[in-house]
């Protein structure tokens, strides 16, 4: 393969372009770069297939800051805080790592281990936030009904949403629990069922005069989910077929299904990126403290991973406006 | 590489500080949603056109600064930042008017 290429093999930079730089940029570098610009296409896709999807589902599509309005060990409505706080932490992530950069640029070992560090600290805490994320969003927070239309049909009390656990007090009729290997038919299986029965929610709402029904639908004047009157809602309500608590790629009490299917498909890609950088981040870690870079005279390699790192950070800026803000 | 290896550390932390305060600016607006933002607009609300502009405001920081495109070679900046805005200028337009379609099509099918 050697007589192939066009430049001098016996040189050890080979793997390394030949030692032929265009645009001043090292062959490692250049291609770090350029794999970035592919990635960040594949994302670009990602993104806009949900934009598509989006405005196909214009006028009922779930209003992200009724979504997430969870943070940990704190009960209560707090849109965006927590998304917020982990956008500030992957910034300061790459913060600490241009620092590990330009501490590498000057040759300084130990600063450039001991930023490394941070960052890979900051990466674990955001991957911890987002599975954290993904956890509340999988569990709900409200429940909701689905109708033979297969439209989401939340419950209002006094113009705030309500769980369903706040207004039915009854307890099952049905006798319906949930198959297990042990207590069903010892062949079958299922998935968790919802803790109501349709009849419940159904008696529990026709006892409270004071609840209303509010729809996916959005009103485009407000901007805000149409709340249907007493007798809608009741009508509504009759046609409900299964309970739907928290979500999965089938359905969701936000809304339309495919809003969690594009959440967990492009916060999880970019999850697994994140995921990623930190496997990286570690191994250049530990080839910085053996002094691997120190011999080698240069601290590039901590540059390049850098690079992707800051990627990851690129990307999730996009993800944070399209999911959370927009 | 190729160019000089000064610290930059001020530099550095001026950037965390633009970065802070623009995510703080959004979050700020989508928990406030005021109204004239929120329900006025050219095309989508201002809103959304604030969102979209301080989004790339962040994009241009993080690949400027941390990424270290402003000490690149021009032409290399180019070839990675133009090949980006490009594509995924073209794709996005593309796709947004099909979903706008879509929703035309469809919504008049779909049963409330």
């Amino acid at each position: 393969m050697g007589a192939n290429i066009a430049v001098n093999s016996d040189n050890k930079e080979t793997w390394g372009g030949g030692g032929a730089k265009p645009f001043g940029a090292s062959y490692g570098k250049m291609m770090m770069w350029f794999f970035i610009l592919s990635d960040a296409l594949t994302f670009s896709g990602f993104l806009a297939a949900y934009g598509l999807t989006r405005f196909k589902f214009i006028d009922s599509w779930p209003i992200a800051d009724e979504v997430f309005t969870h943070i940990p060990f704190i009960h209560g409505n707090f849109p965006m805080y927590y998304v917020a706080f982990m956008t500030f932490i992957l910034i300061v992530s790459s913060v600490t790592m241009v620092l590990a950069v330009d501490a590498g640029h000057q040759m300084k070992q130990k600063k450039v281990a001991w930023y490394m560090f941070a960052t890979i600290v900051f990466g674990l805490i955001f991957v911890g936030s987002q599975a954290w994320e993904w956890k509340t969003f999988i569990k709900g927070s409200y429940g909701a009904v689905k109708t033979s239309d297969n439209h989401i049909l939340q419950f209002v009390k006094d113009g705030h949403q309500i769980a369903l656990a706040d207004f039915i007090h009854t307890d099952r009729k049905d006798d319906r629990i949930h198959h297990t290997r042990k207590n069903g038919l010892w062949f079958d299986q299922e998935p968790a069922i919802a803790q109501y029965s349709v009849a419940q929610v159904q008696e529990a709402f026709k006892k409270d005069p004071s609840l209303l029904i509010r729809t996916e639908r959005v009103n485009p004047e407000t901007k805000q989910k149409i709340v249907l009157s007493r007798e809608e809602s009741l009508a509504q309500l009759a046609l409900a077929t299964r309970v739907v608590e928290g979500a999965n790629l089938i359905e969701n009490e936000y809304g339309n299904p495919i809003f969690a299917d594009f959440f967990f498909f492009i916060t999880g890609f970019h999850g697994f990126h994140v995921f990623s950088g930190i496997v990286l981040n570690i191994i250049i870690f530990f080839n910085v403290i053996l002094g691997t870079y120190e011999r080698r005279g240069h601290y590039e390699m901590v540059e390049k991973v850098g690079l992707y790192w800051h990627f990851v950070d690129l990307v999730w800026v996009f993800v944070f406006t399209f999911f959370y803000l927009v | 590489m190729g160019h000089a290896h000064e610290s930059n550390t001020k530099r550095i932390w001026i950037v965390l500080a633009i970065l802070s305060v623009v995510t703080a600016v959004e979050v700020g607006l989508g928990i406030a949603k005021p109204e004239s933002l929120h329900l006025n607009g050219f095309g989508t609300s201002w809103l959304n056109w604030i969102f979209l502009i301080l989004t790339i405001v962040k994009a241009y920081y993080i690949a400027w600064a941390f990424m270290h495109l402003e000490g690149e070679k021009k032409w290399f900046r180019r070839s990675l930042v133009w090949t980006a805005v490009f594509l995924i200028s073209y794709l996005t337009f593309i796709v947004l008017i099909e979903g706008s379609y879509l929703h035309e099509t469809l919504a008049p099918l779909v049963k409330w």
